[in-house]
């Protein structure tokens, strides 16, 4: 019985597709690079002392060291998600009709108290556990920029503007609920290919878990760093008098901190205090800038990438894109 | 990257976090209140390294010793993904994406105890690793600082009173806050010291900078104050000063976003050592 199951495999595995001594290589690799690293210190510090260099690093290091420790909380949740809540749950606990669950999970996002590193591979496992993209879809947008953390974050910086708060937190809702059923309209499922995982089938809970655990840092990680490096060299690079030519006029204004706001790829707990400095700015266009920044940016579409697979990042990411800017546009001029 | 250096990857980086967060260094880098949370995600990398290794260990013995039995479960179960994978994929991918995805997967699984294929990606995670051991870059000065424009902003609070006596020593937020909004009129006849970091405009102007956090050093943004009066003629940008002096009634606009720059009429300065946290953070409460 078992022979005849085992034979396929055999065959496929002799695939030329993968180089098998880069495989086995792998840690001698990782001990080389170090050492590298270690013999040309000298050098590589030398190399590094220009200004430039130098803050890129650190912003590059800032971005990395602040995400992780979100990315480490989100990646454990969809761990727990992934191994331990039997799939029933969530059939008993979203609403049966779709159209339904996207607000009921939009509304969900509102007590993950993180960011957005901590929300895609949430929103994976729940996927892989039978939640309906659309409804994980709004969790995902929607987690990052209204749960109480952020609020209170926006409140702050915005002191005595208190329908700040109250215009991010409808846009921001606004725009998860509609991408959902928008993707409940329109998505289709083959666009959603989420990279191989490794196989839990079989093994125990215990390696199950850790199995995910690890190979959502090693792979959303390696995706983080991306998105730190692009952040970190228009931080480091792009001067801010560009901005300024930008906020005279209304339109343009709305857009170019919405697309700032892709590019910088600030944590959502702290684009508040950025965007409250950016006092040139017209409020509606700051607004754009709170709505814009958790739902996508460079980090994040990088990590979308990696959890939901590339033809599905980049669909959703345009979209979300444009109707952010769109929501907060009308939101801003209704209620700032 | 296969499964013996992907735990050594995560073990280093759980010990880097947490060699940054045991000591100051993390300050470089994200506001204080991170400690916590950044010893926890040190710990959690570690234990999934050891985990890692642990598994795999196991998965090695007991193939050794009974390698059918072993493998059979983890090779119908790949047989079962392969199959739905490839029914999902096929009318979708033109390109045969689907079948090597089956296919890699399908290896992935079946070669549990052997090699295993990982995404490369997980090599980019080398970077900022070697960035936080070898460089440790330093917090942010003042080639940020002059290419920002000062973050001053209107307290809603209004302002304490400072305490008496002759010299007040002061935080430079505090300070531009009370200069800016409240005319200085707390600050007036008072000597005043502040502490700060030395940045030259293109000008030659030097400005004592605070750079105040919220989150981490992306979102860091400079408070600028002007010195005017007794200043040295040679100045280093990046050292830290102690200003002692007194209010002037001087503002300037920061060119960059039109912020209100006060000044400070300076009697003395003197090169401080650098504080524990480099960044003002104030705004975090």
């Amino acid at each position: 019985m078992t022979t005849t199951d085992t034979a396929p495999p055999r065959v496929e595995d002799a695939e030329p597709s993968e180089p098998r001594g880069w495989q086995f290589n792998s840690p001698l690799v990782l001990i080389m690079l170090l050492l590298v690293g270690i013999v040309l210190q000298g050098p590589i510090r030398g190399a590094l002392s220009a200004p430039v260099m130098q803050s890129w690093m650190t912003v590059f290091v800032a971005v990395m060291v602040q995400a992780l420790p979100f990315l480490v909380l989100g990646v454990l949740l969809s761990a727990v998600i992934a191994v331990f809540v039997p799939p029933s749950f969530f059939a008993r606990a979203l609403p049966g009709r779709p159209a339904l669950a996207v607000p009921v999970a939009g509304m969900a996002g509102a007590v993950l108290p993180g960011c957005e590193c901590a929300s895609v591979p949430v929103a994976g496992a729940l996927v892989r556990r039978g939640v309906t993209p659309a409804a994980a879809l709004a969790f995902l947008l929607s987690a990052p920029a209204i749960n109480p953390i952020v609020l209170t974050a926006t409140a702050v910086a915005f002191p005595g503007k208190p329908q700040m708060v109250l215009a991010r937190f409808v846009a921001s809702l606004l725009v998860a609920c509609t991408m959902g059923w928008l993707w409940q309209r329109l998505g289709r499922a083959d666009w959603l290919r989420p990279p191989t995982r490794p196989a839990s089938d079989g093994l125990g809970k215990g390696a199950a878990f850790w199995g995910s655990v690890r190979h959502d840092v090693m792979h959303a990680g390696g995706y983080l760093v991306v998105g730190a490096m692009a952040a970190a060299t228009l931080k480091a690079v792009v001067p801010e008098e560009w901005l300024s030519l930008a906020a005279d006029n209304p339109v343009v204004s709305v857009l170019a901190l919405a697309v700032l706001a892709v590019l910088l790829s600030i944590c959502s707990e702290a684009d508040a205090f950025v965007a409250a400095s950016l006092t040139q700015f017209s409020l509606t266009a700051r607004l754009t800038f709170l709505v814009v920044g958790p739902m996508i940016d460079l980090k994040l579409f990088a990590m979308q990438t990696a959890t939901f697979g590339r033809e599905f990042a980049l669909r959703f990411a345009p979209a979300t894109f444009a109707l952010a800017v769109l929501v907060s546009a009308l939101v801003g001029a209704v209620l700032l | 990257m296969n499964r013996q250096a992907q735990a050594a990857v995560l073990f280093l980086t759980g010990g880097a976090i947490l060699h940054a967060a045991l000591t100051d260094l993390y300050l470089r880098y994200v506001k204080a209140g991170l400690q916590p949370l950044l010893v926890a995600a040190g710990v959690v990398l570690i234990a999934t390294a050891a985990a890692t290794i642990w598994y795999e260990r196991r998965a090695a013995g007991t193939s050794g010793g009974d390698d059918i039995a072993a493998e059979a479960p983890a090779r119908t179960g790949a047989l079962a993904r392969t199959g739905a994978l490839a029914q999902v994929g096929t009318p979708a991918d033109p390109h045969g994406q689907a079948h090597t995805d089956a296919a890699a997967d399908d290896a992935e699984a079946h070669a549990h105890t052997h090699a295993h294929r990982e995404p490369r990606i997980s090599w980019l995670l080398v970077l900022p690793l070697l960035a936080l051991i070898l460089v440790a870059p330093p917090a942010l000065g003042s080639y940020s600082a002059m290419r920002t424009g000062t973050a001053l902003q209107k307290q809603p609070w209004g302002f304490a009173d400072l305490p008496a006596g002759g010299t007040v020593r002061l935080n430079l937020v505090d300070y531009a806050g009370r200069a800016a909004y409240d005319h200085g009129r707390s600050l007036d006849h008072r000597h005043i010291k502040i502490a700060g970091l030395l940045a030259l405009d293109r000008d030659g102007t030097p400005y004592l900078v605070r750079m105040a956090l919220s989150c981490c050093a992306a979102d860091a943004q400079p408070v600028k104050i002007g010195l005017t009066g007794r200043i040295p003629p040679v100045l280093r940008p990046d050292t830290w000063l102690e200003a002692t002096g007194t209010y002037t009634a001087k503002q300037t606009k920061d060119p960059l976003n039109d912020g209100i720059i006060p000044f400070l009429h300076v009697t003395e300065l003197k090169p401080v050592k650098a504080p524990r946290d480099p960044y003002d953070e104030s705004w975090n409460g």
